[in-house]
Parts: C-alpha cells; sequence; structure tokens
C-alpha cells in the first residue's frame, strides 16, 4: 500500500509541477508553439473544427477543468501517435492501389515472395515504442485520475488520533480538506447528499461545487446502474448498487455546467441530465447555509395555498423541501433556483403543471405518479409554492454564465 | 468405417483409437472437457466472488460436515479406480470383466448422489436454502452443477451397458466406453476442485 | 445429374434439408438464415437511426428505442455475424484441407438446429410483450428480476440455447481441422482461412462456456430467486459484468479473426501473388487468440476495480495492436509486387485494410485507461466498434460472398451492380460512423433515444441517419443482385477467379464427397503449386474407390426443437397467466431432446457407401459441366 501512496503522491506532485511550467514558460514556449503550428498546421485545422462543435461546458473538446485537461491532452498525444501509423499505412497503402495493377494480357505470374525478416521485426518493434509513448500517461494518468484525496485524508485523521504530537507542516496539510459529496443515481433522477459534519443536507438535479476546488464525489445508485459523468470537467464513474464508488473533479471556472447519465438505465436513459454548477467559494458559502435553513411558510397567500396542497397531496412522502421528506423522488428545497424540469424540460409554469398532470407522457418510466384531477387553481397554488423555493442569492443566480 | 477394419487378428492395442472416428470422437471430447473446465471455472470464480456473501444466512463454517463429504469423495474417487479397471479390461478384451467394472462405477456413483442429496437436504433443515443468500446460491449452483453431471455421467454409462450387454467389445463401441470413463474422471477432478475450494476453504476460512 | 445420383434421391426436398449433414448444405441453410438476421436486425439499426435524424423526435419511444438496440446488438453478434462467418467455414474449410465431411457431420447439424431454434427463441420475445431491453449485455440489476421484463427471460433461454449449438459447431471445427487434412496438408501448409477458423474454434470453446455458466446463473436469478446478482443479501452485480466480459471480449475475435482469413485468402488471389510473411500472419493469428483473453477488464474501467487493475488491463490492451499491425502490413506487402484485380471482392478485401486500421487506432485510444473515462459508454465507443465490425468483419464477408459465391451456386455476382454497391456501402459506412466519433467526444452517451436541442448534435446526427439510408441501398441492391445474377450469370467451371488454394481443385457444382480422390498437398497454395511445377491438376493420393459417406437425420433437428420447447417452458415460469403448466412444457422438451439423444446413441448408423462406378460416372458428369 505505502508504494500506491507514494506513486499518488508523485504523480499529483509531477503533474502540478507540468501545470505551473506550462504557465511560467509562456514566451519561450511561443517560439516553439509557433514551429509546432506550421508542423502540424493540418492536426491544427481538425481540432479547431473539434473545438467549434459542440456546447461550450458539456463538450470535452473544450476542458474547462485540470482532470479534463488532463485527459484532452492525452487524447491529443494519442492522435499524433495514432497518425504516425495512419498516415504510414494510407501512403502505403494508396501507392499499391495505384502502382501495382493487373493489365490486359499479362498473364505472368508476379514474383512469389515469401516474406522479410528484416520487415516483419520493423513493424513488430516499431509500434512497440509508439505504444510505450502511450503506456506511461496511462498508467501516470489513472492514478491521477483515481486519486480522490479521501484516502489520504482519512489515513491522516488517522495518524491524528494515534500521534498527538504534530508538527507544524503536517497540521497545514490536515487543513488542506477534500469536500466530499455523495451522488447517488436513480431511475432517472440524481441525489447529491452534502456532508459537513453535523451540518448535512440534500440537493436533488444539481450540484453547487465551489470553483477551483477539487471535490470528492461518493458515487451509489439506488437501484440500476448509472455513470456519473460531467464531460467538460471530468471522465466518468459508474454508480453501481452495493458498491461505493469515487471520483473528483474541479471546475475552473463558475458557470453553469451539463452532466448526463453514462450508463443505459431504463427507458428515459437518455432524459437523465443534471447540471453542476460552479460558484465562488463566498457564493456557494452562502447557498450551502441557505441550504441548511428550515423551509418557512412563504409569506404570498396562494404560494400558501400551494404548501398546504403540497402536504395534503402526500408530495412529502418523496419530496424533502428541507432536512426533513422522503428520498423516493428527488428533494424540492432549492426548486425555484433549477434550470430544468424533470432534468430536461425549460423551466416554465406551463411545463411544470404538465409534469404535476402526467409525469408518464413526458418521462416514460420514472415513478412519480400522476396527479390528472387537480384543478387549475390547485395546479397554480402548486407552482407559486414550488417557484419560491430559492435558495440562491437573486444576484448570483442572475450572473451565472450559462454558456 | 467399422466393418471395413480387419478384425481377424483380435482387436487392435489402443480399439478406442484405431479408426479415424474414433480417433475424432477422442479429440472431440477433450476439446468439449476443456470448455466443461471453463464453465466449471466460471462457477468457481462465482463461488468465490460470492462465498462471503453470506447476508443473514449461515456460514460455510457454521453448517459444512466434512466427514461425510470425506465419505462421498472416498466413494467418488473409487468410482473413479474401478472405471479404469474397467478400460484395462476393455484394452484386453475382456468383455464381461469390464462390464462388471463398470456396473461398479454406476453403483458407487449413485451412492455418491444419494449422499449428496441427503447433504442438500440437511443444509436446508439448517436453513441454507438456495434463496437465502448469495453464498447459498453460488454453492448450490456449483454443487449441484456437478451433481447434475453425476446424474448425466450415471445415465449414460448405465445406457451403454444395456445397449452392448450383449454385442462384446467393437470396434463402435470402445471409443464410447472409453470417452465415459473419461468424462467419470473427469467429474471426478472437479470433485477434488470443489473439496478443496468449498469445503475445505469453507471449514478453514 | 450429381445429386440424384447419391441415396437424397428418395428423399423430398424439405426432409432432405431437414435431415442433412452435408456440411456444404449446412453452410447454405447458415447463410440464409444468417442473411435473414442481418436484414431484421439492419432494418432496427436504420429505425433507430430515423429516431436520432431530429432532436427530441418521437418516431420511437425510450422503451422501443431500447428494445431495438438490445436486439440489433444481439442479433448481429449471435445470429447475424456468427452464422454467415459460420457459412463460410463450414463450406470451405473442409475443401481447402482436401476433407470429405467435417469430423461430425451430425455435430454440424446439431450446431446449425441449436442456433436456428435459439435465434426464434429471442425473436418470439416480440410476441410476449416485448424484447430484451437492457442493452445487448445485459448488465445487472437492469436485466435482474426486480428491473428487466419478459423480454430478458427469452434473451437468456435464447442465447443459451444457440450459444451450445455454437459451442458444439466450434468443437467440431477444430477436429476437423486437427484430423482430417489431406496427406501433406500439414499444418503450417493450410490457408490463412482455416488457421482463423481454427483459433476462432478454440476461442468458442474457452469463451461461450462462461457465457452458458453466467446465462446459467442469470437465469437461476430470474426464475429461481437466486442471489447471484441481487445487493443487499451479499450478491454482486459486478460479477455479471466480469463473466459477460470474459465471454464478450473473445467473442469480437471470434467474429473479427475469419473476417482476417477470408481477407488474407482474397488479396493474395487477386493480387496474384502468395501471403507475404506466412508465418508471421500465423503466429499473430495465435497472439491475438491468446491476448483476447487477457483483457476483458478493459469494458469496465469506469466499473471502479482500481488503478492497479485498470493499467495492467490498458496495457494488455494495447499490446493486441502490435500482432494486428503485423497483420495489416503483411496483407499491404503481399499486394506490393503483385498485379492486382479490382473487383467487388478485392475491392471490399483492400479497402478493408485502411478501414481496419481507423478502428484499431481508435481501438488504442480506448486501450489508454484514464481517457477512456471520456470515452466510455459514449458514441465514440459506437464508432469505434462499428468500424471494426462493419469495416472488419461485415467487409469481409461481402468480399468473402462475392469470392466464394461462384464455388457455392455455380454463377459469379453481378460485378457491376457489385461495384455500385462496393461504394455506395463504403461511403455510406464512413458517412454514417465517422461522425459518431465526435458525436461521443463533445458529450453524446450512448445508446440514449433521444438528445435535446442546442447541444451542437443535431447535424451530425443528420449527417449519421443519412449514412445509414445509403448503406442500407447498398445492401438492398445486394440483395437485387443475388437475384439478377441467379437469372442471368453465365454458369462457371470449378475455378473462375485463377484460384491457390484446394477449393477451387473440386467441380462446381461440388459433388457430395468433395473429392473424388483425396488430394496428395506438396505445399502451401496447393493448386497454384501444380499449376507451377504440375499440369493444374491436384495428384490423388488414393486409387478411386467406394466412398464412405454419412447418413442423413432427423435427430439434430429433433433434439435442437426439444430444447427450444424447454426453454420456452423456463420462460413461462415468469409469464403471468400461462396456459398450461410450465413444467409440463419443460418435460416435454426435455423428453425429446433426451429421447432424441439416447435414440441416436442406441441406434448405429455405419452410413452409406457411394460405388466406384457411381463415383466414376459422376466424376465424368462433372467434367463436361466444368
Amino acid at each position: 500500500m505505502n508504494s500506491i501512496m507514494f506513486l499518488h503522491e508523485f504523480t499529483s506532485q509531477r503533474l502540478h509541477l507540468y501545470y505551473q511550467q506550462q504557465k511560467e514558460s509562456g514566451v519561450k514556449s511561443l517560439m516553439n508553439g509557433l514551429r509546432r503550428l506550421f508542423k502540424f498546421a493540418p492536426f491544427m485545422a481538425v481540432f479547431l473544427f473539434l473545438a467549434g462543435c459542440g456546447e461550450r461546458r458539456l463538450t470535452a473538446l473544450d476542458p474547462m477543468g485540470p482532470q479534463s485537461q488532463w485527459i484532452y491532452d492525452n487524447m491529443i498525444l494519442s492522435l499524433y501517435v495514432m497518425a504516425i501509423v495512419i498516415i504510414v499505412v494510407f501512403v502505403l497503402f494508396f501507392i499499391v492501389v495505384a502502382r501495382f495493377r493487373h493489365k490486359e494480357g499479362d498473364n505472368e505470374y508476379p514474383e512469389q515472395v515469401h516474406g522479410s525478416t528484416k520487415l516483419e521485426v520493423a513493424w513488430t518493434v516499431i509500434p512497440l515504442f509508439l505504444l510505450a509513448i502511450l503506456a506511461v500517461p496511462t498508467v501516470t494518468g489513472q492514478f491521477y485520475l483515481s486519486n480522490t484525496g479521501l484516502e489520504a485524508q482519512e489515513a491522516e485523521n488517522e495518524e491524528e488520533v494515534d500521534e498527538e504530537e504534530l508538527d507544524a507542516e503536517s497540521a497545514e496539510e490536515l487543513g488542506d480538506d477534500v469536500m466530499k459529496i455523495t451522488a447517488t443515481g436513480h431511475q432517472f433522477w440524481w441525489q447529491f447528499d452534502y456532508d459537513f459534519g453535523d451540518d448535512s443536507f440534500t440537493a436533488g438535479n444539481e450540484v453547487y461545487v465551489p470553483v477551483d476546488t477539487k471535490v470528492a464525489f461518493v458515487l451509489e445508485a439506488e437501484d440500476v446502474m448509472h455513470s456519473f459523468w460531467v464531460p467538460a470537467l471530468a471522465g466518468k464513474v459508474d454508480n453501481i448498487p452495493g458498491i461505493e464508488n469515487y471520483m473528483w473533479l474541479e471546475a475552473s471556472e463558475p458557470g453553469v455546467y451539463k452532466g448526463k447519465c453514462a450508463e443505459l438505465c431504463g427507458p428515459s436513459h437518455a432524459l437523465m441530465d443534471f447540471r453542476l454548477i460552479a460558484l465562488e467559494q463566498d457564493e456557494f458559502d452562502e447557498w450551502a447555509t441557505a441550504m441548511q435553513e428550515e423551509e418557512e411558510a412563504p409569506t404570498e397567500s396562494l404560494a400558501n395555498e400551494g404548501r398546504e396542497l403540497f402536504e395534503e397531496q402526500s408530495c412529502l412522502q418523496c419530496h424533502a423541501v428541507d432536512g426533513d421528506g422522503g428520498a423516493m423522488g428527488p428533494s424540492l428545497a432549492n426548486f425555484g433556483d433549477r434550470e430544468t424540469i424533470a432534468n430536461y424540460l425549460e423551466v416554465t409554469d406551463e411545463n411544470l403543471k404538465a409534469w404535476i398532470q402526467d409525469p408518464q407522457s413526458l418521462k416514460q418510466g420514472n415513478n412519480m405518479p400522476a396527479y390528472p384531477d387537480l384543478s387549475d387553481e390547485e395546479l397554480d397554488a402548486l407552482v407559486a409554492y414550488l417557484n419560491q423555493l430559492e435558495k440562491l442569492d437573486p444576484e448570483t443566480k442572475e450572473g451565472l454564465e450559462r454558456d | 468405417m467399422a466393418e471395413t477394419t480387419d478384425l481377424s487378428k483380435g482387436l487392435p492395442s489402443h480399439p478406442e483409437k484405431a479408426t479415424l472416428e474414433g480417433k475424432n470422437k477422442f479429440l472431440g471430447f477433450w476439446v468439449f472437457l476443456a470448455g466443461e473446465t471453463t464453465m466449471f471455472a466460471t462457477f468457481f470464480g462465482t463461488y468465490l466472488g460470492l462465498r462471503n456473501g453470506t447476508g443473514s444466512g449461515p456460514e460455510a463454517a457454521d453448517i459444512f460436515s466434512l466427514p461425510l463429504v470425506f465419505i462421498m469423495t472416498m466413494i467418488l474417487l473409487t468410482s473413479s479406480l474401478t472405471s479404469v479397471f474397467a478400460m484395462f479390461a476393455m484394452k484386453k478384451n475382456q468383455f464381461k470383466k469390464m462390464k462388471i467394472w463398470m456396473w461398479v462405477t454406476v453403483a458407487l456413483g449413485t451412492a455418491f448422489l444419494g449422499f449428496e442429496i441427503y447433504e442438500f437436504v440437511e443444509y436446508v433443515h439448517y436453513g441454507l436454502g438456495f434463496t437465502t443468500s448469495a453464498f447459498a446460491s453460488s454453492f448450490y449452483a456449483l454443487v449441484g452443477l456437478h451433481g447434475a453431471h453425476v446424474l448425466f455421467g450415471l445415465c449414460w454409462i448405465s445406457l451403454l451397458l444395456i445397449r452392448y450387454n450383449k454385442s462384446g467389445i467393437t470396434l463402435t463401441n470402445a471409443p464410447k466406453f472409453y470417452v465415459a470413463s473419461l468424462y467419470w474422471h473427469f467429474i471426478d477432478v472437479v470433485w477434488i476442485f470443489i473439496f478443496t475450494v468449498v469445503y475445505l476453504m469453507g471449514i478453514g476460512g | 445429374m450429381v445429386r440424384e445420383a447419391t441415396n437424397t434421391l428418395q428423399k423430398s426436398v424439405l426432409w432432405d434439408w431437414l435431415t442433412t449433414v452435408d456440411h456444404k448444405k449446412l453452410a447454405v441453410l447458415y447463410l440464409i438464415s444468417g442473411t435473414l438476421f442481418f436484414l431484421k436486425a439492419g432494418l432496427m439499426a436504420v429505425f433507430m437511426r430515423i429516431q436520432l435524424m431530429f432532436p427530441m423526435n418521437d418516431f420511437l419511444s425510450g422503451q422501443t428505442f431500447n428494445e431495438f438496440i438490445t436486439m440489433h446488438g444481439t442479433i448481429m453478434l449471435f445470429l447475424a455475424a456468427t452464422p454467415l462467418l459460420f457459412a463460410f467455414m463450414n463450406y470451405i474449410v473442409p475443401l481447402q484441407i482436401g476433407a470429405r465431411d467435417v469430423a461430425f457431420p451430425f455435430v454440424n447439424a446439431l450446431g446449425f438446429w441449436l442456433f436456428f431454434f435459439g435465434g426464434i427463441l429471442v425473436s418470439l420475445s416480440w410476441f410476449f410483450g416485448g424484447a430484451p431491453d437492457a442493452g445487448w449485455t445485459s448488465y445487472v440489476p437492469l436485466a435482474s428480476r426486480d428491473y428487466g421484463g419478459l423480454g430478458i427471460d427469452f434473451y437468456v433461454l435464447g442465447l443459451q440455447v444457440s450459444g451450445i449449438g455454437t459451442l458444439v459447431s466450434g468443437i467440431n471445427f477444430i477436429v476437423t481441422i486437427i484430423n482430417m487434412r489431406a496427406p501433406g496438408m500439414t499444418m503450417m501448409r493450410m490457408p490463412l482461412f482455416c488457421w482463423t477458423t481454427l483459433v476462432t474454434s478454440i476461442l468458442i470453446v474457452f469463451a461461450f462456456t462462461p457465457l452458458a455458466a453466467g446465462l446459467a446463473l442469470l437465469m437461476l436469478d430470474r426464475m429461481f430467486d437466486g442471489m447471484f446478482f441481487i445487493p443487499g443479501e451479499g450478491g454482486n452485480v459486478v460479477i455479471w459484468q466480469h463473466i459477460f466480459w470474459i465471454f464478450g471480449h473473445p467473442e469480437v475475435y471470434i467474429l473479427v479473426l475469419p473476417a482476417f482469413g477470408m481477407i488474407s485468402e482474397i488479396i493474395p488471389t487477386f493480387s496474384k501473388k502468395r501471403l507475404f510473411g506466412y508465418t508471421a500472419m500465423v503466429f499473430a493469428t495465435l497472439i491475438i487468440g491468446f491476448l483476447g483473453f487477457m483483457v476483458w477488464m478493459h469494458h469496465m474501467f469506469t466499473v471502479g476495480i482500481g488503478p492497479i487493475a485498470n493499467s495492467v488491463f490498458a496495457i494488455a490492451t494495447m499490446i493486441i495492436g502490435i500482432p494486428t499491425g503485423i497483420k495489416i502490413f503483411n496483407w499491404l506487402f503481399t499486394m506490393w509486387g503483385g498485379k492486382l484485380t479490382f473487383n467487388t471482392a478485392m475491392l471490399c478485401a483492400s479497402s478493408f485494410v485502411p478501414t481496419f486500421v481507423l478502428g484499431g487506432v481508435t481501438g488504442v485510444m480506448l486501450a489508454m485507461a484514464p481517457v477512456d473515462h471520456l470515452y466510455h459508454d459514449t458514441y465514440f465507443v459506437v464508432a469505434h466498434f462499428h468500424y471494426i465490425i462493419l469495416g472488419g468483419i461485415v467487409l469481409g464477408l461481402i468480399g468473402a460472398t462475392f469470392y466464394w459465391y461462384p464455388k457455392m451456386f455455380g454463377h459469379k455476382l453481378n460485378e457491376t451492380l457489385g461495384k455500385i454497391m462496393f461504394w455506395m456501402f463504403y461511403v455510406g459506412f464512413h458517412l454514417t460512423f465517422f461522425v459518431q466519433h465526435i458525436l461521443g467526444l463533445i458529450g453524446m452517451p450512448r445508446r440514449v433515444y433521444t438528445y435535446l436541442e442546442g447541444q451542437g448534435m443535431d447535424t451530425m446526427n443528420m449527417i449519421s441517419t443519412i449514412g445509414a439510408f445509403v448503406m442500407s441501398a447498398a445492401i438492398i441492391l445486394l440483395v437485387i443482385n443475388v437475384v439478377y445474377s441467379a437469372m442471368k450469370s453465365p454458369r462457371e467451371g470449378g475455378d473462375p477467379w485463377d484460384g491457390r488454394t484446394l477449393e477451387w481443385a473440386t467441380p462446381t457444382p461440388v459433388p457430395e464427397y468433395n473429392f473424388a480422390q483425396t488430394p496428395q498437398v506438396r505445399s502451401l497454395d496447393p493448386l497454384f503449386y501444380e499449376k507451377i511445377h504440375g499440369d493444374g491438376t491436384m495428384k490423388p493420393a488414393e486409387p478411386i474407390g467406394d466412398i464412405h459417406m454419412p447418413n442423413g437425420s432427423i435427430y439434430p433437428f429433433t433434439i435442437s426443437l426439444g430444447l427450444f420447447f424447454a426453454g420456452f417452458g423456463f420462460i413461462m415460469l415468469n409469464m403471468e397467466n400461462a396456459i398450461i403448466s410450465p413444467w409440463i412444457v419443460i418435460a416435454v422438451g426435455g423428453i425429446i431432446t433426451f429421447g432424441s439423444m439416447a435414440l441416436h446413441s442406441v441406434k448405429e448408423d455405419h452410413g452409406y457407401h457411394i460405388s466406384k462406378e457411381t463415383v466414376e460416372q459422376m466424376e465424368k458428369e462433372v467434367g463436361t459441366n466444368g
């Protein structure tokens, strides 16, 4: 185990250094960059084209965090290496196709060559080197991705109990806490549990994280397998019932990121999207405090009616509006801040009403019962109640970047 | 093929491999056993993966009875030995002797199967049903699969013995008997692994 | 005529086909049923592409779409690609090694009927409340009793039955190739197609048995409340993934190796050169086959088995790139310096090389475990394996069809139609699948029935669907070609391509006994050797005489039918209101199966002999034919 820990540390240090160097030696590398640009101009064109595809904060071709950046860089590295193979094969192929053709009336057999040991050795050994180039980042990268920091933290916590005397250095390290969120997959929504010791709370379908902070995710599943994926920030890891998985991510810019479930989980697998919202640290703290507050009766009378209905219709059995309530459906504590309804619908009153009346037609196979008998007034009241369940500072909400 | 071979000087020393058909059966059966091995390996793997998944049910060490299993092991080992005697007899063209040894094999196999059924019934009484836990399921699947193989082997050998009761050893039935005894050895080898992996490891941890 | 001279004369046509144990007739049966399954699954693919044409399209519901992806994958791999490859393996391998039949003609027929009834069983699911819907991998818990519907039961039992068929066929091929070779046909003189068939068959023996075990476990879970894959009472859902991929990865090589073999036959023939680096090709095949079992966990990089396991399996996967590269370069150098004729078969075979390289390089990219956290379960993977399967296996199959068609059916397929078909297929294929790489990278997971607007996926999905239309048009053209050629193409002799291997030394149509006299093989590419060093015909290794042939038998059909009933009976256990007790159906099926087996075992069937005179007369007839 010690050697693994060492590898962990080693890799993350190296990677850290790597990124610092990248930043510092900007000017020097500009010349190199230009030279490279000429060499690989055609590739660059392809990459520009690729980067042009897809939506910012969704596509993995426009990485927005250190992990996705690492993945992107190494994908490009592998593309370069593979380009060598492709070029060699295609050049050979087109030469063959152009040069060696059978001509009418030529009945001679060509020379029956048996083979060539030298060539065989060549195309065995050269690819070995090419693969070696890829094998090194494969191993180091896997440790980099798997290192959530949770394990190290636990080990240190244990040490703390064992040894009372701590020198200043390790005390500093201890302060470097990893934030932990448990992401649980359900058919077809996400539950995010924030663990701040005594002050824990639950959010549904939208996960808020502080920007520029490494966040560790514990992945679980309630029913079938799911897979937690924010393409612009990190690689995916599966949520498996009965098993705890771990991953981490870090967002370098505030904004609203799109996440997806990447493992087939039933009829509405395609609609199991979620949002990851990265906030500045102070804004995040504010939000987290708000989330821990108890739900209060709204001042507006319509919304108050809605609140009563919400209890009458036993919505509370499945949906929590603060720490209490069931967990069969997503927590609605901050429903008013939602970017989507039912993970994909645009936030409008009409959509919300349609959803309450007949969820099955909008999202096949989900577990929410239909409420077709609610009158228009009742629906209005419910909508008014739900829409005022806001936890995010209005200014912050306004300033969120969505594309 | 069979009738074209010259039998005037008696059977060749390896009657099971004397014809192309016999050779094909011989090789084909070995390949089949390779496949069977992989299948059992998968069941073993599943058992090893799930043997600690006892849930709320009893654990291996609580229920396994080594003396019973030891007796079963001895019975099956002996039956393997008697089938070897039968094959020796076949190569010497002593049909009657072969028949007797084969029937002894069948008798021992039946005894083994009886003990196994008794064993399963006992476990169910102790509260280890097939659906009790993942450990129970994988245990019954692995040992039950072996039991099914024993049952199939018994039917097969009996059928051969009845069918060729009066025919003597021929180039047609020699490969069949040979292959059946090969199958029987295979079952025996699998049991050795079950004895070790399931019972000894179950009791010893 | 040839067929009438032997004992098939007395039988009706239907009875003859039901009871045949002739490897050539079974090959035709495989070809027809494989093609039908291929068309069915292809149609599903077109429907799925129509659904994905526009964002939030409602042509198919999510549930139906899931049933389509599952059936498309399951049918294509188990019930289309496998039998189509088996068709050629059955027809060609005995001819190429100079044998009169396979080692176990009875088992050969059994293999076909098991596959056939297994396929029917899977397809029946549509009529009993819906097809399986958990993907061709049927990951638990989505496929376990709490979440998966009756369709999964059809998947489990149908694949179990057809899997046994594949397994026994595999055993048969191994014994045939090892024991039945003509005199002088040493292992290192065997055509590469025989080698790949041998390695594929070995893989079948070691891969389909874990599948059988896994399916049995899933069946116990679903029908008898087993606890294997139920988390909570100690069960573990990841075990299913391990078992499935221990089978599933070799399965890829089971399919692609015979395609490699076909390419290795077609390219030398139309380059008029012997295969470059034959020995290296043989060993590359063996190494690929071996490594195929060492890499299954690369399908599970995101399951969380730890960085060490991920790294080990990543590197093992990369190493497979090397023997594959050896093959690619050997094909290129076979063509180098040759005199290439570009007919449809050669177009497919030669374009296979660069296309397969594109699939191969994405394979190496996927092998980088940490980067695979991005690719896994996205359209990038979909693009990758379609480049392997369509650009590899299907191109190989189409090439093989054009190449061996005159041997199997006595006439060539039309070349003009063939070339149009090839270009349509090739262009359509790249249109469909190239953009899917990028779709995956910009965030489109696989197996999604729809996608939202404004995610930059609209245009590329449209392109992909158009490509799929072009590809289907090409397949329709192929079907037209088959019908057109049957009416218009002239009859061909035994050796229409100036062939190099033994199958071209037989007359067309191939007589029931293949070779009147077993040929004496003197070299690799034996027929070509005789063309250069002899008079162009094979030297016989034995005098002409009576030929022993196996009798037809209905038991393969009844054994399979019994298993079909038994399988259906097990499915009925999960049906809510079965008309009769499932146990009766299971018992009836069991009695038919085991009864047939016992009858077959008890009845000694020594076959029959074609007399020397008949053989001589038939050879004369065939001689005038071609």
